[in-house]
């Protein structure tokens, strides 16, 4: 029996021991000139992008920091960056969630302020909204990009009936009866996965009932409410929409939505630019963007440009000058000109003016112009509560357009959900 | 002395025999599970710090206005979900073990048939079940159109009166053979002699069934209902799968391990809270406890068990 715990125990130490002189020989050892930085994200689908184009183009001018893209899965890269920061094994360089993910990383003092980055200044109070502090007094990311809502549609099929682009809701209206009338779906949604009706047509279309960033505002300020003539006809509309969606639209989930466009069986499509490269793949026929339809021709339009993804520094990195030079760069008109023509329909912050290869990409872009932009108003600060408002504003666009509430009753019910909670 | 002695001949060899057993469980069963019921006595304070505040979160969970509707509804609709497979499953698992039973040439085929969606993976089952209802392309409408029943076809799916059944339903398909096998077992191993004997005195096949072979299946019959009552109240991964964490529409498929999901993990923009969610969980833990107590000793108990 000694004998036994003997030999145990020397092979415990013998592994002790040997675990211990593989983590000497594992450290790498102090960099001589290059530095290599490691960038934590959740854009997976992006490896190629930042391997084959964005990184290139950096380390090209400058080639003492080598730069690592090292993507976790989607669902799972919240919880893996914490587990990294915790236990101090995260990367130099931290892609940013929108808001309250980021802000609680910046509180916990994981993120680094950014606040004295050169280059900050190209990006204007919208673009910055999503990774400050309440009081605005810390950045703590550099946006990287945002994403515009709209509506794609069927060129061949408006051309087949000879339609136009409506800009006002009557016109959009007239277009879907028309539609309808000839037998075509005319507008393609489903409600299955509730998310759809509240980004993809409540945040669509409601900045124009609400004037986008004065209508936000005023929700966090507490002037305005759901309950307000905006919010209800915003969900009025909705439920509008409900005779010309497919059949069976309840249980139409958001891959059915797309696949049914793509495959030309449906004229509108609700949605954001973030489609563009998959319609354009997947479409065999022309496809063609309207912006929200405004109310009364002549209208200040608003579109959603929401704010979506950035870029921020680990506070611990051993490397922080370099890191701040890579961030620098991000915040710079060239980064912006290749992130936006590699992943058309994401598009930069920055006010630098940007040209774009894809057409669509460059239409969708070209009405931050035209309109004014603004963000999705639960976004910011409105969902840090219980109930939480971005998920009972997917619960009651979905039940508004089912028809299982009235759109007084939807808008009710937001407010008293935020009422619970929130004092301005 | 006498202790001395009885101390050496205390056989050391049964502890190493229980020793990995005993660790592993307590390590990754029962460590955890007590530290998830400690975790619901605490709040999580804004800068993760934890605060001792008593079942106040259990008063929270049943009265508090952004809990209390949810954990009602939740555990209603996990109660219809139970309802249906206790219903539907066990009923059609009975039917089908006794028609195997009987025999016959092709039950080995059958058998197989009915259990297979059994050993599927949820997220096939809940995809290939959303293909065939789905109102755009599913087979489900053109197969009600072809007997002339195409007006009884609706997104049952993405309809509130009608998600949570049609998901109950689906989760019977998939789970109809474990009842089955389970049936199945205990109706082939009742001797020939008795069903023999009862024909001789002059019992229909009725009879025998319901006279013979069912009392000496009950203690089957009371195993297959806990199994059922355990599995439908950890239920989780076949709602999530098709309706999302937020159990759409309008929360009508809403169960106890999707609220549990939500509220321990978060949703989109809802952080989680994971003194909630262990709140959350320690009710499972308690009502899954509470079922399998009745049927220990209002069952288990009184039922008699027959020596064949």
């Amino acid at each position: 029996m000694r004998k036994t715990f003997m030999m145990i125990s020397l092979l415990v130490a013998l592994s002790l021991a040997l675990t211990a002189c593989g983590g000497g020989t594992a450290t790498p050892p102090p960099a001589a000139e290059k530095v290599t930085l490691t960038i934590e994200s959740w854009r997976n689908d992006d490896l190629s992008i930042w391997s084959d184009k964005i990184i290139p183009a950096f380390e090209a001018k400058y080639p003492n920091i080598h730069v690592v893209f090292a993507p976790t899965a989607p669902a799972e890269y919240n919880g893996v960056l914490n587990t990294k920061l915790e236990g101090g094994t995260a990367g130099d360089l931290i892609t940013c969630r929108p808001f309250d993910a980021s802000l609680k990383l910046f509180q916990s003092g994981y993120l680094a302020s950014l606040n004295d980055l050169s280059g900050m200044e190209n990006f204007g109070d919208v673009a910055k909204s999503a990774w400050i502090t309440d009081d605005g007094a810390d950045v703590f990311c550099v946006p990287m990009a945002s994403v515009i809502h709209g509506f794609f549609y069927n060129k061949d099929i408006f051309d087949k009936y000879g339609l136009q682009e409506p800009t006002t809701r009557e016109e959009f209206f007239a277009v879907l009866q028309t539609l309808k009338d000839n037998g075509e779906t005319p507008l393609v949604m489903g409600t299955a996965d509730q998310w759809e009706a509240a980004t993809m047509g409540f945040q669509n279309i409601g900045p124009n009932y609400w004037k986008g960033e004065d209508g936000r505002q005023a929700l966090i300020k507490g002037t305005g409410k759901y309950t307000d003539e905006a919010y209800v006809k915003t969900l009025k509309e909705l439920a509008d929409w409900e005779p010309f969606l497919p059949e069976g639209f309840e249980a139409v989930k958001y891959p059915d939505a797309q696949s049914l466009f793509t495959l030309g069986k449906g004229a509108i499509y609700p949605t954001g630019s973030w489609e563009i490269s998959q319609f354009e793949k997947d479409a065999a026929f022309k496809l063609g963007i309207f912006k929200p339809y405004v109310e009364k021709a002549g209208d200040t339009c608003y579109i959603s440009d929401h704010t979506d993804i950035a870029i921020g520094m680990n506070a611990k990195t051993a490397h922080s000058a370099e890191a701040k030079t890579f961030l620098s760069w991000v915040a710079s008109d060239e980064f912006a000109k290749l992130y936006a023509n590699a992943l058309p329909g994401f598009f930069p912050l920055s006010s630098a003016a940007v040209t774009l290869d894809d057409p669509l990409a460059n239409e969708f872009i070209s009405w931050r112009q035209e309109c004014k932009s603004t963000i999705r108003n639960s976004y910011q600060i409105l969902s840090r509560g219980e109930p939480n408002l971005e998920n009972e504003l997917w619960r009651v666009s979905a039940a508004v357009i089912n028809g299982s509430l009235t759109a007084e009753q939807g808008a009710k019910e937001l407010q008293d959900g935020l009422d619970k909670w929130y004092k301005p | 002395m006498r202790q001395r002695s009885q101390r050496r001949s205390f056989p050391t060899h049964v502890l190493v025999f229980l020793a990995p057993a005993v660790l592993l469980y307590s390590m990754f069963m029962v460590y955890p599970l007590i530290n998830s019921l400690r975790l619901s006595l605490f709040e999580i304070g804004a800068q993760n710090q934890m605060s001792f505040n008593g079942l106040q979160n259990y008063v929270k969970l049943f009265s508090d206005s952004n809990f209390a509707p949810f954990f009602w509804r939740a555990l209603k609709n996990n109660f219809v979900f139970f309802a249906v497979h206790m219903l539907v499953q066990n009923p059609i698992g009975l039917l089908l073990a006794a028609l195997l039973a009987e025999g016959g040439k092709i039950r080995n085929f059958f058998r197989t048939i009915i259990f297979m969606p059994t050993v599927l993976s949820v997220v096939i089952i809940g995809f290939i079940w959303q293909l065939i209802l789905n109102p755009l392309w599913g087979v489900a409408e053109s197969m009600l159109k072809a007997v002339h029943l195409g007006y009884l076809f609706g997104p049952w799916l993405g309809k509130p009166e009608s998600a949570l059944v049609t998901v109950s339903l689906i989760s019977v398909w998939q789970f109809v053979g474990i009842p089955m096998i389970l049936f199945y077992a205990a109706l082939i191993g009742i001797p020939d002699e008795l069903t023999e004997a009862a024909r001789v005195d002059g019992a229909t096949g009725w009879d025998i069934f319901w006279r013979v072979k069912f009392p000496l299946i009950l203690p089957t019959v009371g195993i297959v209902g806990i199994l059922t009552f355990v599995g439908n109240f950890n239920a989780f991964d076949l709602i999530y799968t098709m309706k999302g964490a937020n159990a759409g529409p309008d929360f009508s498929t809403d169960i106890m391990g999707t609220l549990f999901y939500r509220t321990f993990f978060g949703q989109q923009l809802q952080l989680g809270n994971p003194a909630m969610g262990a709140t959350v969980a320690a009710m499972m833990f308690l009502i899954i406890l509470t079922g399998v107590l009745l049927y220990m000793f209002l069952w288990a108990r009184r039922v008699q068990t027959y020596e064949m």
